[in-house]
């Protein structure tokens, strides 16, 4: 009978249904982009490992441009060796990492370029802790001069209206290089955007002398990376004769760098869920809305099934299951639109970047929860309207 | 309580019973001092004009009403005593309401409206549906079972709830004004299946404000003015006698 009565009322079923629907779809999409979003990020701070420290001037902090672009005073020699003098250091890799002009087949373009320093240990270092393969060719090693290694993202790009590939030749400021090698897919948008060249070449290239961007730290025991890296911190303060707080630098750990994501994730999932969590009250609302002018009316109706035999009871169910359909339809159509709408963000957001880096995730349970919860939601809303339907006395009811 | 021996004697019983209504300061009495006694196989109407107070009459004698003062027994059963709930499934089962109006359930078909009230007493699905279709094919509306109560005419509509009415095997009809929404022509066909119905020993009441009505068909007669009792007329042969 409950099914029956919403199938009459289409619209307004379905328009009562419509905030229920919105706030389960925002909860399984987001839950299931979530952990997607949560590794593509991740993924960005690959270059991060346990025992490792980048340190970067000033507001280069705020990760827009290059590191150290916006900063007022560059890292030097001077600062790599306050940093060396500090106890629990392997050794410190300096790294210009800039937004040059690049040009190929008459055509310029700014990309980054990354360099590698002069020291084969020191390279290795990277490409272990970035994981870099190449797809074609082979990575650039000390006594290299004049050589490029690209990412990914440069191969089949049309930027330069003919496809760069190993053996062409690109020039950066007027300096042509070879490329010997294409670096393969990482999950990490930089490495896939940027290029590789040696740091004399670089440096020549750019016409820069002790200018440094960033500086990878290894720390000789991992469990000691935080206390290192406060050390550093107050070295080059002391260095600098800088008050704590009032850096003009930073010295970014794998923690703290996730934390800061996790912390903008955990806000946005917050925002999210609080906007989907209103939206289901509101949900409630309306199938309780929906609910009390049902029992309007339908008195008559009520107080004829009461005539023929109907406890106050099957009063209160018939209701009660009504509005719990009403949840129940509003949650199984909010998870399926929720999911198809992650996929939707997972497809345009990958297109977008041209690589697969938003995975959607399908958690059955959370299906399950979400689509019990909103079945809830809409028992209890009925709760109160289905009460007072089912007090209604019959000769009262009949009269309407 | 149930008096002894009442449970058998009377199927339902009204004693000294009085409805009042407060509007604001004033009470209007509704119904005072009513007493009726509906017997097993009885033809009994319930006649009076317009504001009589036969409707409240009607009310408290289908126990869709609790009277202000006085008692009524349905089966022998002291109504105040039962809860709404008892009383609704004690009221499904011995008695089938025909209402003026029809009060069908607009979204139900007639086999479902017919099937309404055996759902209320726990008849399996199955059988609920056998004795609806065979109601159905007993008033006449075999090849109108699926259709809405807005699909039916007045006539029709009437012949469902006599089925409706039927369908949980009651002892008691009770009519409010059968006929009041329908022809002549209808009205009488309405009238011959309460009669049939009363020969196969259903309690028939009839609650209407026409006396021709009442005299042709009922063999016992309240006749109810201004919210009392005035008289009980009994047929007997084919004439009329006071009983009180």
């Amino acid at each position: 009978m409950a099914i029956d009565n919403l199938r009459h009322r289409g619209i307004r079923s379905w328009l009562t249904i419509i905030g229920v629907f919105i706030g389960i779809a925002a909860v399984v999409s987001l839950i299931s982009l979530g952990q997607g979003l949560q590794d593509a990020v991740t993924g960005q701070f690959k270059t991060l490992s346990g025992d490792n420290l980048i340190i970067q001037s000033s507001s280069s902090a705020s990760y827009l441009g290059p590191p150290g672009s916006t900063a007022v005073r560059k890292l030097n020699e001077h600062d790599l060796d306050v940093i060396k003098s500090v106890q629990g250091i392997e050794f410190v890799i300096p790294r210009l990492v800039r937004s040059v002009k690049l040009e190929y087949n008459d055509v310029s373009k700014f990309k980054y370029v990354a360099s590698l320093p002069e020291n084969q240990q020191e390279i290795d270092y990277i490409y272990n802790t970035m994981d870099l393969q190449v797809s074609e060719g082979r990575l650039l090693k000390l006594g290299d001069k004049r050589k490029l290694v690209i990412g990914s993202n440069f191969i089949g790009e049309d930027e330069f209206e003919k496809p760069v590939k190993r053996g062409s030749n690109l020039k950066i400021q007027n300096d042509s290089f070879e490329v010997i090698g294409v670096i393969a897919k990482t999950s990490s948008l930089e490495v896939n955007n940027a290029a590789l060249v040696m740091e004399d070449d670089l440096e020549g290239a750019l016409g820069v002398d002790d200018e440094i961007d960033l500086i990878l730290v290894k720390v000789s025991n991992k469990d000691r990376t935080e206390q290192v890296a406060e050390l550093i911190e107050k070295e080059m303060r002391r260095d600098r004769n800088e008050k704590e707080g009032e850096e003009d630098f930073s010295v970014q750990t794998p923690v703290k760098a996730l934390e800061s994501i996790s912390l903008i994730l955990n806000i946005i999932n917050l925002v999210v869920t609080g906007i989907a969590l209103i939206s289901l009250i509101l949900g409630g609302i309306g199938i309780a809305n929906t609910m009390y002018t049902s029992v309007l009316e339908r008195r008559k109706d009520i107080g004829i099934m009461k005539a023929v035999g109907s406890t106050n009871f099957e009063i209160l169910k018939i209701f009660v299951v009504e509005s719990g359909l009403m949840g129940l339809v509003g949650g199984i159509a909010g998870a399926i639109v929720g999911l198809a709408f992650a996929f939707l963000v997972s497809f345009a957001a990958n297109s977008y970047l041209g690589q697969e880096l938003l995975k959607v995730t399908i958690s059955f349970p959370l299906l399950f929860a979400a689509i019990g919860f909103s079945f809830l939601i809409g028992l209890i809303s009925g709760l109160s309207p289905a009460y007072q339907a089912s007090h209604l006395r019959p000769v009262e009811a009949l009269r309407s | 309580m149930a008096e002894k021996g009442e449970k058998h004697a009377h199927l339902i019983r009204l004693r000294n019973v009085a409805k009042y209504y407060h509007m604001g300061e004033e009470i209007v009495k509704a119904v005072d001092r009513m007493n009726i006694e509906i017997r097993p196989g009885e033809f009994v109407a319930i006649m009076g004009p317009s504001g009589s107070g036969k409707s409240t009459a009607m009310n408290l004698v289908g126990s869709l009403d609790l009277a202000t003062k006085g008692d009524i027994y349905l089966d022998g059963l002291d109504i105040e005593e039962l809860s709404e709930s008892d009383l609704a499934q004690v009221r499904g089962k011995i008695i089938g309401f025909i209402f003026q109006s029809f009060n069908l359930v607009p979204n139900l078909t007639a086999k479902e409206n017919v099937m309404l009230p055996m759902m209320f007493q726990e008849i399996g699905e199955e059988a609920r549906e056998f004795r609806a279709e065979k109601l159905l094919k007993m008033v006449g509306l075999a090849d109108r079972m699926d259709h809405h109560p807005n699909q039916l005419s007045g006539g029709e509509q009437q012949r469902v709830a006599i089925a409706r009415a039927l369908s949980n095997d009651p002892e008691i009809i009770l009519a409010d004004e059968p006929t009041g929404n329908l022809d002549t022509r209808t009205g009488e066909i309405v009238m011959d299946y309460l009669e049939k119905l009363n020969k196969q020993g259903k309690t028939i009441i009839l609650v209407t404000h026409d006396p021709r009505l009442a005299q042709e068909h009922a063999r016992v007669i309240y006749h109810i003015k201004d919210g009392k009792l005035e008289k009980v007329t009994k047929k007997v042969g084919s004439k009329w006698v006071t009983l009180r």
